[in-house]
């Protein structure tokens, strides 16, 4: 891996800010958490940013506590082509996952919206599946004003 | 635990091949396993884990919870209606509880 200058010096005031926060940062999922689980979920397939996944959140959130979340993938449906699951992660929580829809053909429109809660201002990844084995993403960051995970 | 209330909105009747939106609702507290009680312990876990939707014993949709999901679960989706019947949803508890209602649905 070739550092470039910038990515150095970004690289080095996180490190230094994480011996100074190790213990606050360590109760809360990483970024890279987020993308071994999507890795995981997608089969080690690379997931194609926008598609037909669109994830749909607030863009600020006044309460971590219930942050409506909304995910939609453009799909027939039928018994040979549809999606198979979409997951939420949120990648500044103490765990990433939020949760897993499972869709089949009966479910006519691979739609579906939840609450989840938020700590704190970070991205919502949304990955989705389909029957063919394409695997979509989506990426929204949420500011947060009061965090929702008690502590 | 007791008062649980699972609370569902179908449409009563709609046309053949018509895609529906349920909405469903379910007052549970979700406790994430994080927050500290008064006496500084933490409070354990207990939240809904699982949620299933069957439409005449064939699965139509579910959903994996984890302690993200906000206080009172709220899951809204569609379905495909292609015939009369009933709706059944069951929401699993980490204790092992079931919470079920079903619903009926005509074809106009």
């Amino acid at each position: 891996m070739n550092l470039t200058r910038r990515q150095m010096l970004c690289a080095s005031v996180g490190a230094a800010a994480a011996g100074v926060f190790g213990l606050s940062l360590s109760a809360s999922a990483t970024p890279e958490a987020t993308a071994e689980s999507i890795k995981n979920f997608a089969g080690g397939k690379e997931p194609a940013m926008g598609g037909d996944l669109t994830l749909t959140t607030p863009e600020i959130a006044e309460n971590g506590n219930t942050v409506p979340v909304e995910v939609s993938v453009a799909s027939p449906m039928t018994d040979d082509d549809y999606v198979e699951s979409v997951v939420i992660y949120a990648e500044g929580n103490p765990n990433p996952d939020v949760a897993v829809f499972h869709f089949t053909p009966m479910s006519g429109a691979a739609e579906a919206k939840t609450r989840m809660r938020l700590a704190k201002t970070q991205n919502v990844v949304a990955v989705a599946k389909t029957s063919k084995g394409q695997v979509f993403m989506d990426k929204k960051e949420v500011k947060v004003t009061i965090g929702g995970c008690g502590g | 635990m007791d008062n649980i209330k699972p609370r569902v909105k179908v449409p009563k009747s709609a046309s053949a091949g018509d895609v529906i939106t349920i909405k469903t609702l379910i007052n549970h507290p979700m406790e994430s396993g994080l927050r500290k009680g008064k006496d500084g312990n933490l409070i354990p876990r207990q939240i809904i884990n699982k949620f299933t939707c069957e439409f005449n014993g064939k699965p139509v949709f579910s959903c994996d919870l984890e302690p993200a999901i906000s206080a009172n679960p709220y899951i809204e989706f569609s379905a495909k209606v292609t015939e009369a019947g009933t709706f059944k949803f069951s929401w699993l508890d980490d204790d092992g509880s079931v919470y079920e209602t079903e619903n009926k649905i005509a074809i106009k």
